[in-house]
């Protein structure tokens, strides 16, 4: 497991303290927005993340990324559908009300809600029961091995405090109200929010009630999103920043020679992959020549990985062959042999197929990914000297991902960390089943493969670990010999903090743990 | 003169209302709201149910009555990406933008003021001609190049100002200022003088043209032929009478400084409007760009409104002329 | 655009030229001849650009990643034949540059003749015809020039790109601009053509050639279009060096040029991403291509409002 326990070692003193600044804010500098106070508004890891700070749910992962408890203490499987949960006791929410098993049944009915946009991340859930006020059953559609990889992302609303602010359902658009929820919140984590200006600032100050033992020394937390890579560094180099995640790889050798700065550089567990649409024809109505299997495979060897891993990821991502990485139960070092680059086999595929020049457009967003526009942008002459005819749409992430969404897309770009589940299994169900309810729900190249189809169903009830893990090899090999997705590489994790921060836990799932942070004393 | 004030307000209005309509226009038919509401397992009886809602069924005229009087009490809706209503993601951003413009125009009066006297009054001097070269990098650099040199030497380089972002606010209100703190007052130097760069221009520009042509006129040659002090005649006469257009000029581009501010914003990550807009613009936010374009347009328009009305009641032979 | 063109050129245009007071004027005046002989490097220069320049930028498959981020040759590590060095995508920054001065020339030239097209004619019209024509017309120009130039102008381009399918939009952003542009720039034009007309229209050799039954064509070119030619110059040169400056911002915040058809400002854009990594080189050339190219336009501009004005003489 890539775990990395990072321990910045703090100056003898730290460079002269803005004035008017306690020692103990963490000035974070993110790289975008949170999308909304309300977890259960927007399926970003990143939202997620940072409002984990605020919230919590039943269950959490550990420094080794291994579930822990959190706000249950126990559970037990009463039978195969049925999952029992103990609650800690003794846990109050920021505004002083206690947590009871009411605000888990509220909580878990509200993620599931026909228009939360969360209800995929908790695909089996069916419905709950309070036992007593620490205790509660969820009961699930079928047999189910993940529910405690999902809910490490449920996190926990007081009950009472969402009906007294209206707050019960998801946000919906079409009803013309703004959800209390989206600026406000009321977790049992170990920060409370104290301010929110969308795009401009987020503060949260310590909770000093939190159940759990504090090992951080901040009290407040001010988080700024700085869009612009260049004066996101500025902001580091010149001290008015102490951490962001989102460190632009091109420019860690200055951060790196800084004095006061330390880029922290890993491997993510997220895959970057290019998908195909499969239907018979593309959205404009042309015949689609990516249902073609060579077509998809000249696809792979026009494409120079080495070369884009050297220059554009600056040697810091991990080329891959494989659409999970090695940390991801179901990896198998034999998957992960990238197709060789042979730009004359892609042509001479190309022609065999009856599609050169084949002209189709690669929908990217500017930076969902790392350097996701020089990535896009670097692919096109590629795979034009190998015969295709590709042209490039580049958008905002909003406008590119509902595109996406609505399957309008030639060819697409992708990156899947499998988080929270930790487990091919997440890829497999969301993106590579075909579309049925919860499953294939990131399937934007409408493909169907009953086979497929059918092994994921078979891991998806199978509680022996080593045999589902089997399946779900199998169902990553059928990927790779029919080409469905084209993976690039697992992307670089580059983290930065100023002397200012003397220790950080980073762990493969890119997630800013700041509840683990201490600023130099 | 209440006839010339009252047609002056009835064409504000009229322009406004042409305004609002184009806003209404974005608004309603790009991108369909309904597809940017709904997600994508909605039916099309959940669509059509939606569309009744909004009121999107009905004749457009009634549609474009109902925009107005929205947009009158200062409701554009809600923002498609924020989810929050459009006029408080507006009004919680505005005093940053406009505190921003005016230290630019404070500034451009303070540097471009002085910069105008003396290329004026020592025309031909090499260090007038140098300043007049000067001016003209000042109208050709763009304002965004100006804003990167001057994060690349004073933040990165010396590390004196901060690059981004406002410093720390006090909240009088519902108006949030930077200007009592020191970070504030350290956040909004870089950002002022890259706004200001162009403005400080037009000014000196202005004050040079205004006061050489004030020096040729025959009431200084007459003031100079009787032996009144240079000093005197530069300072109480020449300058005295070009302060009126310059600070006019000033006042009208508050307006013109709003919407440039978008691009000062932009660089410096400042919390105004302007960025508001440029994110909704990424994002294809509709009802707040179309409520940005509303809101900097009035601005403009009530700018340019009251300074034609005051110098109408300053100068009543202009009435007739604009009327 | 360099060469001063007399308002009233007919026989011997050129000799009369070399004569007048203008040219005269023109070499007395350091700036403008630098500035004039500056425009007209950088104006054929980038013209030539498919011809001289080493790489063709829009061409997809061009740019090879092999040779990214290479420095200028003078530079260490630089490479032959890129003599300004290479950009993250293998870019050759000369050519870039070259073909970005293209974009941002031919946009603001063409902005600039269709708001000259416009505003004439509407100008032309309302001020002949007077009355509701010419107060619905010149009212509608108040409403353009009641919202920036650069609102209106970002609003166009970012509806466009809302409007185009994608495949469509390489093609099409640069007659966007041309658009965005000129819908609040051909306004100054009408004003100043309206207001002239208007007061020629009174005047007894106009009503005499109306009496005579001169088409209103033939009046508005031959008499009164000339006497307006002057302002009018002026204003256009002006406005040329703005409608750069307006084309590179938009495209610096991103709803301009696309990076396949980069501008100058699309440069600056891509390149202020790498400020920090010690590739100077990628933003440095285009600022000053940029820079240059409007200073010039703005030195001869100068000169020609000054030259031109009546009260400076």
């Amino acid at each position: 497991m890539s775990v990395l326990r990072t321990t910045l070692m703090a100056g003898a003193c730290a460079v002269g303290l803005v004035s008017g600044l306690s020692a103990e804010t963490l000035r974070w500098g993110g790289g975008r927005d949170i999308n909304s106070m309300d977890p259960y508004s927007f399926g970003s890891s990143y939202t997620l993340a940072f409002l984990n700070h605020v919230y919590e749910g039943l269950v959490r992962y550990d420094e080794n990324l291994q579930i822990e408890p959190a706000l249950a203490t126990g559970w037990e499987i009463l039978d195969e559908r049925t999952w029992r949960f103990t609650l800690r006791e003794g846990v109050t929410f920021h505004n002083g009300a206690p947590f009871t098993a009411d605000d888990v049944l509220a909580s878990l009915t509200r993620v599931t809600h026909p228009t939360s946009p969360l209800r995929g991340n908790l695909p089996a859930y069916a419905s709950a029961e309070v036992v007593d006020d620490h205790t509660i059953d969820i009961t699930l559609t079928g047999p189910y091995p993940l529910l405690l990889n999902d809910l490490t992302n449920i996190h926990i609303f007081n009950a009472q405090w969402l009906v007294d602010n209206n707050a019960e359902l998801p946000t919906d658009f079409g009803a013309g109200t703004e959800s209390y929820a989206t600026f406000n919140a009321n977790g049992t984590g170990p920060f409370r929010a104290l301010e929110r200006v969308p795009e401009s600032r987020t503060v949260l100050e310590v909770f000093d009630g939190w159940w759990d033992d504090a090992q951080h020394n901040i009290t407040r937390i001010e988080f700024t999103p700085i869009t612009s890579a260049a004066t996101r560094v500025a902001a580091l180099l010149s001290g008015e920043i102490d951490f962001t995640e989102d460190a632009p790889v091109q420019d860690l050798a200055r951060l790196e020679a800084a004095p006061n700065v330390t880029p922290l550089v890993t491997s993510d567990l997220r895959t970057v992959f290019f998908g195909f649409n499969q239907n018979e024809t593309l959205h404009d109505g042309r015949p689609n020549a990516f249902t073609d299997i060579r077509v998809r495979q000249a696809f792979g060897h026009a494409l120079d990985l080495e070369l884009i891993h050297r220059r554009i990821m600056r040697g810091m991502s991990r080329v891959s062959g494989s659409i999970v990485a090695p940390e991801i139960p179901g990896w198998r070092e034999d998957l992960d042999v990238p197709p060789a680059h042979d730009p004359e086999l892609a042509r001479s595929l190309l022609q065999e197929a009856g599609a050169e020049g084949f002209s189709f457009s690669i929908t990217c967003a500017y930076n969902d990914y790392v350097n996701e526009e020089e990535i896009c942008n670097a692919v096109i002459p590629m795979l034009n000297r190998a015969g295709f005819d590709a042209s490039l749409d580049i958008g905002p992430s909003a406008i590119q991902s509902q595109k996406s969404s609505n399957r309008q897309t030639d060819v697409f770009i992708l990156g899947w960390a499998n988080l929270p589940m930790l487990d091919s299994f997440s890829i497999l169900t969301q993106v590579m089943h075909s579309l049925e309810g919860t499953r294939g729900v990131f399937n934007w190249g409408s493909w169907s493969y009953p086979e497929l189809d059918a092994l994921i169903d078979a891991a998806s009830t199978e509680l022996d670990f080593d045999t589902r893990i089997g399946l779900q090899s199998e169902a990553l090999e059928f990927v790779r010999d029919n080409a469905i997705l084209m993976p690039l590489h697992q992307q670089p994790m580059a983290w930065a903090a100023t002397d200012r921060v003397s220790e950080v836990l980073q762990l493969g799932d890119n997630k800013a743990r700041h509840w683990k942070t201490r600023i130099a004393e | 003169m209440l006839v010339f004030v009252v047609k002056r307000l009835a064409n504000a209005a009229m322009v406004m209302l042409v305004v609002a309509f184009i806003a209404f226009l974005i608004f309603r038919f790009i991108g369909d709201p309904v597809n940017l509401m709904v997600n994508e397992q909605a039916t099309q009886a959940d669509r059509d149910e939606l569309r009744t809602r909004l009121g999107l069924d009905q004749p457009f005229a009634v549609q474009y009555i109902r925009f107005v009087t929205n947009a009158v009490q200062g409701d554009f809706g809600i923002s498609y990406r924020n989810q929050q209503d459009v006029m408080t993601l507006i009004a919680e951003r505005f005093p940053a933008t406009l505190e921003l413009v005016l230290a630019a125009s404070i500034l451009s009066l303070a540097i471009g003021v002085p910069l105008g006297v003396i290329t004026a009054i020592h025309r031909g001097r090499w260090f007038s001609e140098a300043l007049q070269f000067g001016s003209i990098l000042g109208v050709s650099l763009p304002s965004f190049v100006i804003a990167i040199l001057l994060i690349l030497v004073f933040s990165v380089t010396l590390g004196w100002l901060p690059a981004f972002g406002r410093g720390e606010t006090v909240q009088i209100g519902w108006w949030s200022t930077g200007l009592l703190t020191e970070s504030g007052r350290r956040a909004i130097v870089l950002p002022a003088i890259a706004l200001a760069s162009y403005e400080i221009t037009l000014v000196m520009r202005l004050v040079r043209a205004e006061m050489l042509e004030v020096l040729r006129s025959d009431f200084v040659k007459f003031a100079r032929a009787r032996g009144v002090p240079r000093r005197v005649i530069h300072f109480r006469h020449a300058l005295r009478n070009c302060l009126m257009p310059v600070v006019t000029m000033t006042a009208m581009n508050v307006g013109t400084l709003i919407a440039f501010a978008l691009v000062t914003e932009t660089v410096f990550q400042w919390p105004g409007m302007g960025l508001l807009f440029i994110q909704a613009v990424t994002f294809a936010d509709i009802p707040v760009m179309a409520a940005y374009l509303c809101l900097v347009s009035f601005i403009f328009v009530a700018l340019n409104t009251l300074v034609d009305i005051v110098y109408a009641v300053i100068d009543p032979r202009l009435r007739d002329a604009t009327a | 655009m360099s060469a001063p063109t007399d308002p009233t050129p007919r026989t011997g245009a050129l000799a009369r030229l070399r004569n007048s007071d203008l040219w005269r004027s023109f070499l007395s005046h350091r700036g403008a001849v630098v500035g004039a002989v500056l425009l007209a490097v950088l104006i054929v220069s980038a013209l030539l650009a498919p011809v001289i320049a080493p790489q063709d930028v829009h061409d997809p498959r061009a740019l090879d990643l092999w040779f990214s981020e290479l420095p200028p040759v003078w530079v260490e590590g630089g490479e032959w034949p890129y003599i300004l060095g290479t950009d993250v995508q293998g870019r050759d920054i000369l050519s870039a540059v070259l073909y970005g001065s293209r974009s941002s020339i031919l946009i603001g030239f063409f902005a600039v003749l269709l708001s000259l097209a416009i505003g004439l004619t509407i100008g032309l019209v309302a001020g002949w015809m007077g009355g509701i024509v010419d107060n619905l017309l010149m009212r509608f120009g108040d409403v353009l020039l009641s919202i920036p130039a650069i609102l209106v102008a970002i609003l166009v381009s970012s509806l466009a790109m809302q409007v185009i399918p994608s495949g469509w939009r390489d093609v099409t952003a640069g007659a966007v601009l041309v658009a965005a542009i000129t819908l609040s720039n051909w306004v100054q034009y009408a004003r100043i053509v309206r207001a002239q007309t208007a007061v020629e229209r009174r005047k007894e050799y106009v009503q005499a050639a109306r009496l005579l039954k001169v088409p209103a064509r033939r009046i508005l070119a031959h008499h009164i279009l000339p006497n307006t030619l002057t302002p009018i110059l002026v204003a256009a040169t002006l406005s040329f060096g703005m409608a750069i400056l307006l084309e590179a911002t938009l495209s610096f915040l991103g709803v301009g040029m696309p990076p396949s058809r980069p501008s100058l400002g699309t440069l600056i854009r891509l390149g202020n991403q790498y400020l920090f990594s010690g590739m100077w080189w990628i933003v440095l050339f285009p600022v000053l291509q940029l820079s240059l190219l409007v200073i010039a336009v703005n030195l001869v501009g100068d000169w020609l409002r000054d030259a031109l004005n009546p009260k400076l003489r």
